[in-house]
């Protein structure tokens, strides 16, 4: 069948609403990695700087909302158009929770202040590499449109929820030693639970990824 | 021609083939229609969803040069055998065009014509048609003041339910529509959608449509033709959302000219 293209400006949005969110999902894993370094060097500053940036998160959300309903107000998409947008929304949301678990992470790390680390921070950045490389996977597959990438990145969740059990049993065992530092262990725990939902917010867009590709919902977060 | 079948199809299409001439306008169509369902026909123009919807009342064996095959089982039985009585088949199978066509004469002569062919004579009986019919397609209460005045007076989406209401006279039980909204402006075409899911409730309806909003918002189940073929056939919602054939899916989301 000759082919023209019949619906070029409605194609060059949908890829201008995916560029929106590749943008918004680069702030948030940045803010991610920064609340972590904050952590690792008590570095207050940055931890301020991380809550602060929130905002160009939240309004690049509104802006990617606000594209999409005009999307689906003037192009009325339908099949793999309609989900495309529909991905896109709630991808967005997730990408905000995201940007979300980064200022509680250096909220946390404001709350610890400067006291003196109860024990060495090793696990939790290593917990933290595994969920970020699961952020990477989902923000790839979704902008590939790779199912085969969304299927690997929810396959390192349960990793991640083990590293988290793990994580949180350990701290426990600080209390009776350090009752002193009650805060700063229940900050770290804490810190890991926001961790372990950055992991779960990926494996929710990596659904959202096969829901658009196959139109199959799956829950891959168990 | 009894309506009374044991399955819920009233048609059923078996490997139809039309030629126009030399064109080989359907090919191979096998095609079931449930009763007291809508069902939608899209696709690009040319694409035979017309001469398809126009061989179920065999409206187009009128047309010079026409050779059809295959099977048209209407209620069990093949209209395309030459017995066929056409008028019989026509009470049964009603239509409804593009646009409002109705008669150069009064709003209640247009809906009484069918019915009078049919022999009804008496007064009473031809009022009571009538009204019925008018309530039906809802412009009752629009004309019943004047119903001896021009049908041509009524506005398009008037005229247009006018039409139903004169196809809907003769009792039928199928109602094919082709492209019933597209001369009316977009108030008038929901009033004739809102009428299309009423009256699915008592018949069967057919309807060829360009506009796929339409198809989406007032059929059970829609086929999408190209070029003389039947590509798919599926409840509205799975061709919207997940049609199986690519080119459903090309022909929907708008991709091809």
């Amino acid at each position: 069948m000759k082919r023209m293209n019949t619906r070029s400006n409605f194609d060059n949005n949908l890829k201008h609403l995916k560029e929106m969110l590749l943008k918004m999902a680069g702030i948030s894993e940045q803010a991610i990695k920064d609340a972590m370094l904050a952590l690792l060097n008590q570095d207050l500053e940055l931890a301020n700087r991380v809550i602060n940036g929130d905002n160009a998160i939240d309004d690049l959300e509104q802006e990617i909302h606000e594209k999409a309903l005009m999307l689906i107000a003037t192009e009325s998409p339908v099949a793999r158009d309609l989900r495309r947008i529909n991905v896109a929304l709630k991808v967005s949301s997730e990408v905000e929770r995201m940007g979300d678990m980064a200022v509680n992470i250096a909220k946390s790390v404001v709350h610890i202040g400067e006291e003196k680390y109860i024990k060495e921070i090793v696990d939790i950045p290593q917990m933290m590499e595994a969920a970020l490389e699961m952020v990477t996977d989902s923000i790839t597959a979704f902008y590939t449109e790779d199912i085969t990438i969304a299927q690997k990145c929810a396959e390192k969740d349960d990793a991640v929820d083990n590293m988290f059990g793990n994580l949180v049993h350990e701290l426990m065992t600080y209390i009776p030693q350090n009752p002193n530092s009650m805060n700063q262990i229940i900050q770290l725990s804490f810190i890991c639970r926001f961790i372990e939902r950055i992991a779960d917010h990926s494996t929710n867009i990596a659904e959202n990824v096969i829901y658009q590709e196959t139109g199959k919902r799956l829950n891959l977060n168990k | 021609m009894s309506t009374q079948t044991l399955t819920r199809d009233i048609f059923d299409v078996k490997d139809l083939n039309l030629w126009y001439g030399e064109h080989h306008a359907l090919k191979g169509i096998n095609f079931p229609i449930q009763k007291k369902e809508v069902t939608a026909m899209i696709g690009p123009s040319g694409c035979g969803k017309s001469t398809f919807l126009k061989t179920l009342n065999l409206m187009n064996k009128m047309i010079p040069n026409v050779r059809i095959t295959g099977e048209v089982n209407f209620d069990g039985e093949n209209i395309l055998n030459p017995k066929t009585d056409l008028v019989e088949l026509r009470k049964h199978v009603g239509m409804v065009f593009q646009k409002g066509n109705p008669f150069p004469q009064s709003i209640y002569d247009n809906v009484a014509y069918g019915p009078r062919i049919h022999g009804i004579k008496k007064r009473t009986h031809l009022d009571e048609i009538v009204t019925k019919a008018l309530i039906d397609v809802a412009l009752w209460d629009e004309v019943k003041d004047r119903l001896h005045a021009p049908a041509l007076g009524l506005s398009g989406g008037q005229q247009q339910r006018l039409c139903i209401a004169r196809a809907l006279a003769t009792k039928p039980d199928v109602l094919l529509m082709d492209e019933p909204t597209s001369a009316l402006d977009p108030i008038s075409t929901l009033k004739i959608e809102e009428l299309i899911l009423e009256l699915k409730e008592k018949y069967t309806i057919v309807i060829v449509t360009h506009n796929m909003q339409q198809a989406a918002r007032v059929s059970d189940k829609t086929a999408f033709f190209l070029m003389g073929e039947l590509i798919e056939v599926d409840l509205t919602p799975n061709i919207f959302s997940m049609p199986k054939d690519s080119r459903t899916e090309d022909y929907i989301t708008g991709r091809f000219g």
